[in-house]
């Protein structure tokens, strides 16, 4: 349970090293003590984020899942619990690609919506079962600003993210009644190691303030959260933009 | 509708959960208890009275809830022996009433009326006569208990099932569900007290007055004190101390019928308060109010809502908090702890969190309940309203009351960690013990026995 003062005692991270997901961790720990499930694929890498949250102060579970392999989610999501309840679950997975290869190569492009949007949906569907049979938790996915409208520079990405976000809003409204929370992040460009060597963006912002937005919006029981918040006015602006304007922005 | 999917909280309204609760005939008979507790299922059983704990103790995520109110006969009251046969459910309020025509007073009363018999021995309640009369399990003779297996077993405090008995009481529901019980009452002639009240300028003055040995001469006292007004003012506080008048004490208007319920209610509170209201600047203001208020005044007679439940004057007061609820921090500390004791104290005014209801009380001896609260000592409860940082800030107090060799109340406590109540109460292991032996699959839980990992 989350506590009466928004402290979980147990996280999960679906994408294990996420840094998003890494940062919201610390974030938990320096308000006591947590126990985290990374589920992620066995590598140099978990085993890098496992020591970085244990140096933090965590109890660490690892739990063996490939986001690429939906048959194996339900198996994966189902071991994440058989340690204890859940408080708090972080869809943080997911991948940008080589956008101008993603629209043009038929592998390129269904990797990311598979990554990105069949897993999403896939975990989700397993999470709420989850969630619903303990009676208690609160899911949190990363969806991103790009779901808000697409743009030619990044809109096979933008479209996986536009499913994930649709699917987990109304998620929210499903789960609504049963004591359970959604909330829905939107980052806008985000410096970590999915971005470097690119251009950042206006508003871009770090894990460590993700981390913060996600926080605090648990706490709150905040359903939809942009990260920086500004975003949000600026997203909604861009929505109505006109097309022919739209394109020549330098986005 | 004897079984519904319920969202329930705690008294502070923070962390709620959903949960099936029981009902109606569903926990009236005793056959239908055991058996629902037989179909429990993986996340379990737990039984809730009248859900005035603050925290998560009677709450139970994705499992079943025993709402025992349905189980309110009062079965037998004897005046000569002052003994009451009576079920799980029934209020003290219902027991007050239905006791003083005999001159019976219920033996411990907390903060509010509106508590069953199976919370009272459940949290092991205390009030402002613990100093002279011990707490709620000091005064049970023998109860029910209805075993995870479904068998009903009668405990009684010495003997063979003394153990049993005594990890029930403060056992929070987690030994088995507590069906019906005898108490012992108190007798008295009349329902009112003869009471002193008297404002201290400050902590140093508050502290002498508990420690003076003036306290010895009540049976009943607290105090309200001062944890905003930071300086000279801090830990000023409206002391109301007393004792239950002897008949030949109350004015001749009352002696006509000393032993009436007299505790009146003004109103009860709707449920529009926002957020945020209860602030630095409310708070100072009721709390100066309060303050002057209390006059320095020997052998009052005062009503049972004027000496004891002032807060009953308005119902369901809780909501005032907003939907964001509040925490009550009630901690105790030993005597000799008192240096430490005056720095936590201004550290909470300090700290920036707001606290109004604030409750000191110098305790006495505790019993043999291995999870029981009250020990000697300096014990005080505030309310903080839910703000960023409340965490972090009861955290170091945590610590701090730990070291002191202190430890926290599991009815008020809704966020400590499951290190840290262990280290507070030293005797779990043996309370553990006792209960894994009564019901070894750990069908008895509950949202606080997971976050305290107290059962398997």
């Amino acid at each position: 349970m989350i506590d009466a003062v928004g402290h979980p005692s147990s996280l999960l991270l679906l994408g294990g090293t996420s840094e998003i997901g890494l940062a919201t961790a610390e974030r938990y720990l320096a308000g006591g003590p947590v126990r985290v499930v990374l589920a992620g694929r066995q590598s140099p890498r978990l085993a890098d984020a496992a020591a970085r949250l244990t140096r933090a102060g965590a109890t660490i579970e690892t739990v063996e899942f490939d986001a690429r392999d939906a048959a194996v989610h339900t198996e994966a999501v189902r071991k994440a619990f058989a340690g204890g309840d859940i408080d708090i679950a972080l869809v943080a997975f997911g991948v940008l690609g080589d956008q101008e290869k993603a629209w043009q190569d038929i592998d390129a492009a269904v990797e990311l919506a598979e990554v990105n949007y069949v897993a999403a949906v896939s975990v989700g569907v397993a999470l709420s079962a989850e969630f619903r049979r303990q009676g208690h938790g609160h899911l949190v996915a990363l969806s991103s600003v790009a779901a808000e409208r697409a743009r030619r520079s990044n809109f096979v990405y933008g479209s996986t993210k536009a499913g994930l976000d649709a699917f987990y809003t109304g998620l929210t409204e499903a789960l609504r009644g049963e004591g359970i929370g959604v909330t829905v992040v939107r980052p806008g460009f985000v410096h970590t190691k999915m971005t470097e060597g690119l251009d950042a963006a206006p508003l871009s912002t770090t894990p460590e303030a993700v981390a913060d937005v996600i926080v605090s919006s648990v706490k709150n029981g905040r359903e939809q959260a942009w990260a920086p918040a500004p975003l949000r006015f600026v997203m909604s602006a861009l929505r109505h933009v006109p097309r022919p304007i739209f394109r020549r922005l330098p986005l | 509708m004897s079984r519904s999917q319920k969202t329930l909280a705690g008294w502070a309204r923070t962390a709620p959960s959903r949960a099936t609760v029981l009902t109606g005939d569903e926990v009236v008979s005793t056959d239908r208890l055991a058996e629902a507790i037989a179909g429990a299922g993986e996340r379990g059983v737990i039984a809730r009275g009248l859900g005035r704990s603050y925290g998560d103790t009677a709450q139970n995520a994705g499992g079943l809830v025993l709402d025992m109110t349905a189980r309110d006969r009062i079965h037998a009251v004897d005046a000569a022996t002052g003994l009451v046969d009576l079920d799980a459910g029934v209020s003290l309020d219902r027991l007050m009433r239905v006791a003083l025509p005999f001159g019976l007073w219920v033996p411990v009363l907390p903060g509010t009326r509106q508590v069953t018999i199976g919370g009272a021995i459940a949290n092991d309640i205390h009030g402002k006569n613990h100093h002279s009369n011990g707490s709620f399990g000091d005064h049970v003779v023998s109860m029910d208990l209805l075993l995870a297996s479904g068998e009903v077993r009668r405990v009684e405090p010495e003997g063979p099932e003394s153990e049993l008995f005594w990890a029930t009481v403060g056992g929070i529901g987690l030994t088995g569900v507590i069906l019906r019980a005898t108490i012992r009452m108190t007798p008295t002639e009349t329902a009112y007290f003869v009471a002193d009240t008297e404002r201290t300028a400050d902590l140093d003055e508050t502290i002498e007055r508990f420690s003076d040995g003036s306290d010895e001469a009540y049976d009943y006292s607290s105090a309200w004190f001062d944890s905003i007004s930071t300086g000279p003012k801090l830990g000023r506080a409206a002391l109301g101390r007393g004792s239950l008048a002897r008949l030949d004490e109350l004015p001749a208007k009352l002696r006509a019928d000393p032993l009436k319920f007299d505790a009146p209610t003004l109103a009860t509170l709707p449920d529009v308060f926002p957020n945020g209201l209860a602030n630095k600047l409310t708070f100072s203001a009721i709390g100066e109010l309060y303050y002057r208020k209390t006059k320095n005044k020997r052998g009052q007679i005062q009503n049972l809502t004027a000496f004891y439940h002032p807060l009953d004057l308005f119902g369901d007061w809780n909501r005032a908090y907003g939907s964001k609820g509040f925490l009550q921090y009630q901690f105790i500390v030993p005597l000799d702890a008192e240096a430490e004791f005056r720095a936590i104290v201004r550290d909470i005014a300090e700290s920036g969190h707001v606290s109004f209801l604030n409750v000191f009380k110098k305790f006495g001896e505790g019993n043999r309940a291995p999870l029981s609260f009250p020990m000697p000592g300096w014990n005080i409860c505030v309310d903080f309203p839910i703000v960023d940082g409340l965490g972090e800030f009861c955290r170091s107090l945590d610590e701090r009351v730990l070291a002191m060799g202190g430890r926290l109340y599991t009815a008020k406590d809704s966020r400590t960690d499951h290190d840290t109540f262990a280290a507070m109460y030293p005797r779990l292991d043996e309370w553990r013990k006792v209960r894994d032996a009564a019901d070894p699959d750990g069908v008895f839980a509950s949202d606080m026995s997971r976050r305290l990992r107290l059962t398997p």
